[in-house]
């Protein structure tokens, strides 16, 4: 069995037991509510969002990190987006979506030694850019991706 | 008149003799006694055919007057139309080349040198390359757009061209109308033909990987997640060829979602960077080529990125290209093509190929004129016993052509616009949208129009029509929307359809600008102001989000055809554009 399936196979028990997981106090909602950090996922702008979650606004565009992202989403509810750099030092990363009317989407904390790849699905209303913040050694570096999203049809 | 395989046989003849014959790439081969006579080259003969949509049987296709290429696309293959085409590459007035490749003079064109494509006669023309280059010394790609444009695939399920391809001896295929059946449909239909089908680009989406419903499916791998067979080895006169497939990346965008949910597609150039490196370093390639339908300026771009791909053979944007195009990348040079649509052409490139190296090739985009290949009885015999449960209901004759009725090109053409009218009239609407497809038929004046030459136009598997009100500023919406998506100065941002073909209305378009400020001025026929915040009723078909509850685009059309007698357009509901003056993409 391949790593890939093995992780599946994991996957699909974990979600079989997920709830009951749950329930057990084994994952507990109380826990990931506290650390929600109300202002900025409210925020209602790019820079309000980036200095609630990451103590202040300003980002140095970097190369470094990569977004993946569909260059036309499928689904604008659902746009799976990843963020990875070779960064050292990264204490967390801040996936942000320029048009939502509140953009701050996700905030991961990587504990020491983790390696910076994270994915998620974003919510997208409209056209615009997918912004990665990656905070590394107390320094804020930013990247950016464009994504289109269609209202589709009348292809040819 | 129509001109006869002698006859033409003998202009040609006379032609040469009299130094008339240009320095084209049909000139190339030196004594054109015969369009089809190919000089061998090189080792090895990669057949390319793409965009058939179906079309069985021989028919007229007019090429656009209007392909505009915006931003740096402007002026270059394959946005250029009539003079500045045959200017640039070569190809002189009047000639049989020009009529393939161009609009020019088309209805007195298309009397003179008969109809083009039909199987019957692209399978003469195979099995006799086939044979001049040898046993298995050639293949046969498909690019897709296959299995779906006609009414015998429609009610067939794409079956009857399942069957076609698999008698013409289709080597290696990729898709994109193809996924327009059902999931199931799909995956029965690749099991039934007998070539291959790849795609590197097509993925089961997570969620489906939890329970995937064609596990069982010989071209899935769960490791790589990818839902067919990203490429295949072939081995032609001893060289080993890879053949990677490119299915259309936007699929689920342009066309329902719905019914194929499992599947997530997109460009993935990356992928297709590291599928190229895997093959080139595991598999010992001689030649490493993709068939591709992402679109012409998406396989440009492509080719800009990627590196390590001999050839391209693309389709999706419909465009006849006689040359292909070198593009340079870090890894050397990729070139490019494309073949053309509605079985219209077969791109025939011979190629010199030692050791892993690509030395030299020669290509023809071939035009398939059925007065000129004679029809191969097996196929022939194929299609008609296809076509004989439908045959009254296809050949019903609706009403008589008072013009040339096409659709190519940008803007709504003059069948377009007869969709768009019977829209407004059965439908009892203002406003009438139809979608910018690059395939349908074309039917000469005099000629009568067919319940054939409506499913050619109109048969896809969402028919259903709709009625609803919009307000001005939702029209305006959707035209920007579509806009963008044609004219975008980034590729990748492009889906490859035309712009939305409008009735009732008019506007004006600026293609050079950005989205949300391309379109203006937007007017009903009347005259009279479109507001933003008015409604209009509006009916539509093709709706890509869910079912429309209207009839088939097809019932209203013939409808509307059956009280027409003989049908002339009274209003082309085509834009007024802005700042495209000079552009080589538009007739002059």
């Amino acid at each position: 069995m391949s790593l890939n399936q093995k992780r599946r196979v994991f996957l699909k028990g974990s979600l079989a037991v997920g709830a009951l997981g749950a329930a057990a106090g084994l994952i507990t909602p109380g826990a990931v509510l506290a650390a929600w950090n109300k202002n900025a996922f409210t925020a209602k702008s790019i820079d309000e969002a980036i200095a609630a979650s990451n103590g202040q606004p300003v980002t140095t565009p970097s190369t470094d990190i990569t977004i993946k992202a569909p260059d036309i989403a499928e689904n604008g509810a659902v746009v799976p987006v990843s963020v990875a750099t070779k960064m050292k030092g990264v204490d967390s990363i801040t996936l942000l979506v320029e048009k939502n009317s509140t953009p701050l989407s996700a905030v991961f904390h990587l504990p020491k030694g983790t390696l910076p790849d994270v994915s998620t699905r974003v919510k997208m209303g409209k056209t615009g850019d997918v912004i990665a913040v990656v905070k590394a050694n107390g320094k804020l570096f930013s990247a950016r991706k464009g994504v289109k999203v269609t209202i589709g049809g009348c292809g040819g | 008149m129509t001109i006869s395989r002698r006859e033409f046989v003998r202009l040609m003849g006379l032609a040469g003799a009299a130094g008339m014959l240009p320095a084209s790439a049909f000139a190339a081969a030196r004594k054109p006694s015969d369009l089809y006579e190919i000089p061998k080259f090189g080792n090895l003969c990669l057949m390319h055919m793409t965009d058939c949509h179906a079309q069985l049987n021989p028919i007229y296709f007019r090429e656009p007057s209007v392909n505009l290429g915006i931003g740096k696309a402007r002026g270059k293959a394959p946005h250029i139309v009539g003079k500045a085409f045959l200017e640039h590459y070569d190809i002189a007035p009047g000639s049989i080349e020009a009529h393939a490749f161009t609009y020019l003079d088309f209805d007195n064109a298309a009397k003179k040198f008969g109809k083009v494509g039909g199987f019957s006669h692209l399978a003469t023309l195979v099995k006799r390359l086939r044979a001049e280059r040898g046993d298995g010394n050639s293949l046969l790609l498909d690019g897709g757009d296959t299995w779906q444009g006609s009414g015998t695939a429609y009610w067939t399920r794409g079956k009857d061209m399942v069957g076609a391809c698999n008698l013409l001896g289709v080597d290696v295929m990729t898709g994109h109308w193809e996924f327009t059946y059902l999931d199931k449909e799909v995956i029965s239909n690749i099991a039934d033909f007998k070539g291959e089908f790849v795609a590197q680009n097509v993925s089961v989406n997570d969620d489906a990987l939890f329970d995937y419903k064609f596990a069982d499916f010989a071209g899935f791998d769960e490791d790589s997640g990818l839902a067919f067979k990203p490429y295949t080895m072939k081995s032609v006169n001893g060289m080993r060829v890879a053949v990677i497939g490119q299915a259309f990346p936007y699929t689920p965008i342009a066309n329902p979602q719905r019914f194929i949910p499992d599947w997530t597609f997109g460009i993935q150039d990356e992928r297709m960077q590291s599928m190229v490196n895997h093959v080139r370093e595991n598999e010992k390639p001689d030649l490493v080529v993709v068939i591709s339908h992402n679109g012409m300026d998406v396989d440009l771009k492509m080719a800009s990125r990627v590196s390590g791909i001999d050839v391209i053979f693309g389709g999706h944007t419909h465009d006849g290209v006689p040359r292909p195009v070198e593009v340079s990348n870090k890894g050397g040079k990729t070139l490019v093509t494309n073949a053309g649509s509605n079985g219209k052409f077969l791109g025939v490139m011979d190629l010199d190929v030692s050791k892993g190296k690509l030395k030299g090739y020669r290509y023809r985009l071939v035009p398939i004129f059925s007065n000129l290949l004679e029809a191969d009885k097996e196929m022939q015999t194929y299609i008609d016993k296809v076509r004989a449960p439908y045959k009254d209901k296809l050949e019903k004759k609706l009403a008589v052509a008072g013009e040339t009725l096409y659709r190519r090109g940008n803007f709504n053409g003059t069948f377009d616009q007869i969709i768009c009218d019977a829209l407004n009239k059965v439908n009892d609407s203002q406003i009438s949208l139809s979608p910018g497809f690059r395939w349908g038929t074309t039917v000469l004046p005099g000629q009568a129009i067919t319940m054939d030459h409506v499913m050619d136009q109109t048969c896809i598997t969402y028919p259903e029509t709709y009625r609803r009100e919009m307000t001005g500023e939702e029209i305006k919406a959707i035209l920007e929307d579509v806009c963008d998506n044609l004219f975008n100065t980034d590729p990748y941002y492009q889906q490859g359809g035309d712009m939305v073909r409008v009735g009732g209305m008019d506007y004006v378009c600026e293609p050079g600008q950005t989205m949300g400020k391309r379109i203006s001025n937007m007017t009903l026929d009347n005259g009279s102001k479109i507001e933003a915040r008015k409604k209009y009723m509006v009916s539509g078909w093709a709706t890509v989000g869910s079912q429309s509850p209207g009839r088939p685009i097809w019932d209203v059309v013939a409808d509307y055809l059956k009280e027409q007698g003989t049908v002339k357009i009274k209003k082309l509901n085509t834009p007024k554009l802005v700042g495209v003056k000079g552009n080589p993409g538009i007739a002059g």
